[in-house]
């Protein structure tokens, strides 16, 4: 089985973003980068399905500018066999960057993409849905477990009240929630191997696709800053204050 | 143009989100339709119908809608959005499984989360976990959009008589199929839609001290979430996680116990309208977004608070 896998370069997890002065954007120069945590769940769900005999191959895709060869790097280190970056400059909306995989997919030919639900700095949450939407594979969002039967996908959903288990038809869309796995680190003999593991760079002239733009950012703010209250010296005091100051109680 | 806004319910009762998320819809001028997609809803027609502000409910009753599978439901959806200005669903697991796909069919871009209505077209969302706000335009003929429940008042929900128009259409793609799934039973109030949220973190050292949340949480008719720390140490499940990744809140009161107030737990709490704290650690960051902070050992003060109500 061939599993094909996204990986998003954004700002690194620890990093607090500051929005640029003129509101055109948030400052991202000179910030810390790194792999989207979620797409990290990602590729650790493929190597597992690898180490366990069940997936053959492991392709990780990312969309972005030469950068984010970086994160295909780390992917290779951590078990991907091939990368391919899709030299699309700007980052395209969801449905742009939908719209490339869907072209690799096609030539690929996996029985099965992981994604990360959604990417720490435009929390999107859409494009594995939309891939799903443009090749008409079933999908799996929000994935806490998943398990190959019988050529059947079983995963486990995380969904408000609880969880939701599906079965799948392959090839199949599977986006992966924070309780998937714990991902590994790249060791340092791996790192070195990656280096030399193959990547691509295709654009997006070479798929077939042309980019469009369906949305306009007009500016970025910060948010409200809320303001610290007081200090209360007891629980009496609190009641108190909810009671007749704040009348929430 | 009408706007369709598609309901959360589980085939018995509308989710509240649905009232909010057509309080942001009324923003939008234009009729109100509502669709009803499910197995054996009658019961949520029924309320579809009560709501005031509702011209139209849609109704598709068939076995394929049963578990809002996404492979079935976007092709319904998509189907009926060439006649609407305006998509729109509650931000909650099943919108956002479901309107990406709805909208890739429909080549359209999807805007998620949104928080306020600039204009028909131009909206306003959280990016970088809640630490910018970035405002977007759709130049799209159709707007496709998730709402967060807790950025929007509701309508109200009775007091009106919609039309109900029953499809007949039933997609079935076959290529998903249900198992099955475990639900949280609880009395408590729904953690998204609470007037009063009582939420743990790693400070409660274990799950079983959560009791003592619960019995603060039942004097005070509040619903119990927790900090990922708590939901990922174990001590609860995942569904209760308030933050960045779990549910976004805005109660009328929110009592953070035991949370130290990591920005990924502030995301998911920081629009409630008073915040109270208790933690022993008074540098604990969650202080400086309380209105309300109490430096104490949770241990003794949550018996005597709910002991004080």
């Amino acid at each position: 089985m061939k599993v094909l896998v996204t990986v998003k370069r954004v700002i690194d997890y620890n990093v607090k973003v500051r929005v640029k002065p003129d509101q055109s954007d948030v400052d991202l120069a000179n910030v810390k980068m790194a792999m989207n945590p979620f797409c990290e769940i990602a590729v650790e769900a493929a190597v597992r399905l690898k180490e366990a005999g069940l997936a053959s191959e492991i392709v990780a895709v990312s969309v972005g500018p030469a950068a984010c060869q970086e994160q295909l790097r780390t992917a290779l280190a951590l078990g991907a066999d091939r990368g391919i970056q899709i030299d699309s400059g700007e980052a395209p909306d969801p449905l742009g960057v939908a719209k490339l995989l869907a072209a690799v997919v096609a030539a690929e030919k996996p029985d099965l993409v992981i994604l990360g639900k959604q990417s720490i700095d435009g929390d999107n949450n859409q494009t594995g849905q939309m891939l799903a939407a443009l090749l008409d594979w079933p999908q799996a969002t929000f994935a806490s477990a998943l398990a190959l039967e019988a050529g059947r996908l079983r995963v486990t959903r995380e969904i408000d009240g609880g969880l939701q288990s599906l079965e799948l038809n392959l090839p199949a869309i599977v986006t992966t929630d924070l309780r998937l796995n714990e991902p590994r680190y790249a060791s340092l003999p791996n790192i070195m191997k990656a280096k030399k593991k193959p990547l691509e760079v295709k654009s997006p002239v070479e798929l077939g696709v042309t980019l469009k733009a369906h949305t306009r950012l007009l500016k970025v703010e910060a948010p409200a800053e809320r303001q610290g209250g007081i200090k209360v010296g007891s629980v009496s005091e609190l009641v108190e204050k909810l009671k007749s100051e704040a009348k929430v109680i | 143009m009408a706007i369709l806004v598609i309901a959360e319910h589980d085939n018995r009762a509308l989710k509240g989100a649905t009232l909010n998320t057509l309080g942001a819809a009324a923003q939008l001028g234009g009729e109100l339709h509502l669709l009803v997609a499910g197995f054996s809803c009658a019961a949520v027609v029924a309320q579809a119908a009560a709501i005031p502000g509702v011209s139209k409910v849609l109704v598709a009753d068939a076995a394929v809608y049963a578990h809002q599978l996404a492979e079935n439901l976007s092709r319904l959806v998509a189907g009926l959005g060439k006649g609407y200005s305006h998509l729109l669903a509650p931000a909650g697991s099943a919108g956002k499984n479901l309107l990406p796909r709805v909208a890739a069919l429909l080549d359209v871009a999807q805007f998620s989360d949104i928080v306020g209505v600039v204009s028909p077209n131009t909206f306003k969302r959280p990016i970088y976990a809640g630490n910018a706000i970035a405002t977007v335009q759709s130049l799209d003929p159709i707007v496709v959009a998730t709402v967060r429940a807790s950025a929007f008042d509701p309508l109200p929900a009775e007091g009106g008589s919609a039309a109900v128009e029953t499809l007949d259409a039933a997609h079935d793609a076959g290529t998903s199929r249900f198992v099955g799934e475990e639900l949280a039973k609880s009395d408590r109030p729904e953690l998204g839609s609470a007037r009063i949220v009582v939420s743990g973190g790693r400070g409660l050292g274990s799950g079983e001290n959560f009791a003592l949340l619960e019995k603060l949480a039942d004097k005070l008719g509040a619903a119990v979430g927790a900090s990922r720390a708590a939901v990922d140490a174990g001590f609860v499940a995942n569904d209760m996680q308030v933050g960045q990744t779990g549910k976004i809140v805005a109660p009328e009161l929110y009592i953070a116990v035991g949370i130290s107030g990591a920005i990924q737990h502030l995301a998911g709490m920081k629009d409630s309208k008073v915040i109270v704290a208790i933690n022993k650690d008074p540098e604990a960051p969650i202080f400086q977004v309380a209105d309300y902070g109490l430096v104490a050992d949770l241990f003794e003060a949550v018996p005597e608070l709910e002991r004080a109500l």
